[in-house]
């Protein structure tokens, strides 16, 4: 409990002193609208993106359909606010749960079904979604899309609605990443991991692997349908298309590139692939091609993606600074390790001879 | 009732078409128990090869095999191609890296589709027979669906022969028995897998050319629907089966269209993938597929 309280207590102080830089950055206008609105962008898929960690890298079960669950959870946000006129925070948590209720139904199947299996499930329940949302026309306005989901803010001041925009997008990052790394600590997350590394071991240990799946599955659906709603506010516009079988595999993309079980990977991936996706832009109708290629390039020689399982970690080094345990010294031995290690890894390894 | 014997008639050409698909799926899953998002993509490539064959040499029965044959060799090479270069190095990496792969190549081949100055993003028309319509016992059959039922129906019963009674084939079970011991047994396991890979990817080749004679337009996103859906029935007869996917594109296909002749056509997507995964709730490796325990 007090390694939770810790925990939660540095993130948000990070957290304040990062957000207080990019706000003052955005209201000098240094970081310009464009760059603004990017960056909210960016923050979303950390959202998404961070709950699809949970369910592939944290859990191990490999998911297809998280475009499924943004869905779901865009459409409900954008229609509690719309027709029931819910204001906008409760809006986003009522998309939440609703979406976290589909994950509880799609953790079932994931009790019988392993690996590929599930993929493909997941698959279908993305594209049943995406059909569904087309043929409810009198709720989600059917292939047209759904227009006029009200914005985060109108006060016509460019830069205050971007900073109030990101303000918002920023405080559900916040929210998530404490979600997610609260509960990594917990010894319910340490059931999780052990889902992944072992099932069958796990099981046989005494793990409830059923109960905490569908756990799993809830609460990541959760964090999809906030990220959803806020994707709903952001654009003002929903349709169907947008969410398809591509969207669902960018996470996918993004969460492997980060490292499946990575936090702070997932973080760096996502706002990587947010801006990437940005600058392609130049290569016009070569960008996808280009995309492609980087894809297939990245897994054949990188798999491990940037941090791998590894995390870079703001509490762990909160914790060392407060234990005195970072003198002059240490630093300088820690360096030496790591130059030995890199001298050691130049030299060519007999594994192959054995 | 007759327009339910009508719409099976229907649903049987559609249902061979996804059937084809699904064995390209089905016979690489067996094997290297991956995944390949690409093969959607191979049934475009193959589309386009029959596109230009066609239109260069006019349709007539003869032309319409040449174009067959061209564009089954030409996706067997690019299968073969895009096994050696993407999925090979991956081999003994974790499966999410390979998936990721076959996704990038999927993405590749259609954007590198639409870049190419001789394909282009806009659709194209497919020349193909004149559609006539016969009528056999009172039930009306056009000239397409004639084509796509009976080539299709050859070439199951020419991969039945290939994979049951050739050495070849002898080989591809064995890998896909267990692939450790095939190579133990000295069997060429990376021949074989490319072998399969061409296999698959002329089917998947056949497969696009009778899909666009059946829905004369074709441009480079195509393929991502039927395979989906292909790739729906391979897992629906259960994967790595041969007449699992047979059974299963056949069945999909006739749901597919009685629910577009009775419910609703917007729904017909739906249905499908709600097929799937009440099957695979109810029963996890599909209708044919072998019931595997996990062992420590």
């Amino acid at each position: 409990m007090k390694n939770r309280i810790f925990n939660s207590i540095t993130i948000l102080g990070a957290s304040i002193i990062m957000y207080a830089i990019l706000a003052v950055l955005m209201y000098t206008e240094i970081l310009d609208e464009y760059n603004g609105q990017l960056l909210t962008l960016a923050g979303i898929y950390v959202i998404i993106s961070l709950s699809l960690n949970l369910m592939t890298g944290f859990t191990g079960q490999l998911v297809l359909g998280q475009a499924g669950f943004m869905c779901i959870g865009a459409y409900s946000s954008a229609i509690a606010i719309m027709t029931f006129h819910v204001p906008l925070f409760f809006a986003i948590i009522i998309g939440g749960v609703i979406t976290a209720l589909f994950g509880f139904l799609i953790g079932f199947p994931a009790l019988r079904l392993r690996g590929d299996y599930l993929a493909i499930t997941t698959l279908g329940f993305g594209e049943i979604v995406r059909v569904v949302m087309v043929n409810l026309k009198s709720l989600t306005g059917g292939a047209a899309g759904l227009k006029g989901v009200p914005s985060f803010s109108n006060t016509g001041n460019f830069i205050t609605d971007d900073i109030i925009k990101f303000t918002w997008v920023f405080g559900f990052v916040v929210i998530s990443l404490l979600i997610i790394t609260n509960l990594m600590r917990s010894s319910h997350g340490r059931a999780i991991i052990s889902i992944r590394e072992d099932e069958i071991a796990a099981n046989s240990m005494g793990v409830d692997t059923a109960y905490y799946k569908i756990f799993s599955f809830t609460i990541a659906a959760f964090i999809a349908g906030l990220g959803g709603g806020l994707y709903a506010a952001y654009f003002g516009y929903l349709n169907p298309v947008m969410f398809g079988f591509m969207n669902s595999a960018n996470f996918v993309v993004i969460v492997v590139l980060g490292g499946l079980g990575s936090v702070t990977g997932t973080i760096i991936a996502a706002i990587g692939f947010t801006y990437a996706q940005e600058w392609m832009r130049v290569f016009q109708d070569f960008r996808m091609v280009i995309f492609g290629l980087a894809l297939i390039l990245v897994m054949l020689f990188w798999q491990k993606g940037i941090m791998g399982s590894k995390e870079f970690s703001i509490v762990g080094f909160a914790r060392d600074l407060l234990a005195g345990r970072y003198s002059i010294k240490r630093i300088i031995s820690k360096i030496s390790k790591l130059i030995k290690k890199w001298k050691e890894k130049k030299q060519p390894d007999d594994r192959g001879v054995k | 009732m007759r327009e339910v014997v009508q719409q099976l008639i229907n649903g049987l050409s559609l249902g061979f078409v996804y059937a084809l698909i699904a064995l390209g799926y089905t016979m690489v899953y067996g094997i290297v128990k991956l995944i390949n998002f690409a093969h959607g993509d191979i049934l475009m490539v193959g589309a386009f090869a029959g596109y230009y064959v066609l239109g260069r040499f006019g349709v007539s029965p003869v032309t319409m095999i040449i174009a067959f044959i061209i564009s089954m060799a030409i996706c067997a090479l690019l299968g073969v191609i895009i096994e050696r270069l993407c999925y090979k190095p991956l081999r003994n990496s974790p499966k999410i890296a390979v998936l990721i792969t076959a996704i990038g190549v999927s993405i590749l081949l259609e954007n590198g589709a639409r870049v190419l100055p001789f394909m282009g993003p806009n659709p194209k028309q497919f020349p193909t027979f004149k559609n006539s319509i016969h009528i056999i016992f009172g039930y009306t059959v056009s000239t397409v669906q004639i084509l796509v039922i009976v080539v299709s129906v050859v070439l199951m019963l020419l991969l039945t022969y290939i994979v049951k009674y050739t050495k070849m084939g002898k080989a591809m079970r064995a890998v896909s028995y267990d692939m450790k011991a095939a190579l133990l047994m000295g069997i060429n396991v990376d021949r074989v897998i490319s072998f399969t890979f061409a296999i698959g990817a002329a089917l998947g080749a056949a497969a696009g050319v009778l899909f666009a004679s059946s829905y004369p337009q074709i441009e480079p996103y195509m393929g991502f629907m039927p395979g989906l859906k292909a790739f729906v029935a391979a897992v629906l007869g259960g994967i790595g089966s041969i007449p699992g996917a047979m059974f299963g594109g056949v069945f999909l296909g006739v749901a597919e269209t009685l629910t577009k002749g009775f419910i609703s056509s917007e729904l017909a997507d739906a249905v499908s993938f709600g097929i799937l995964i009440i099957i695979l709730v109810v029963k996890p490796t599909g209708l044919f597929g072998k019931n595997t325990r996990e062992k420590v």
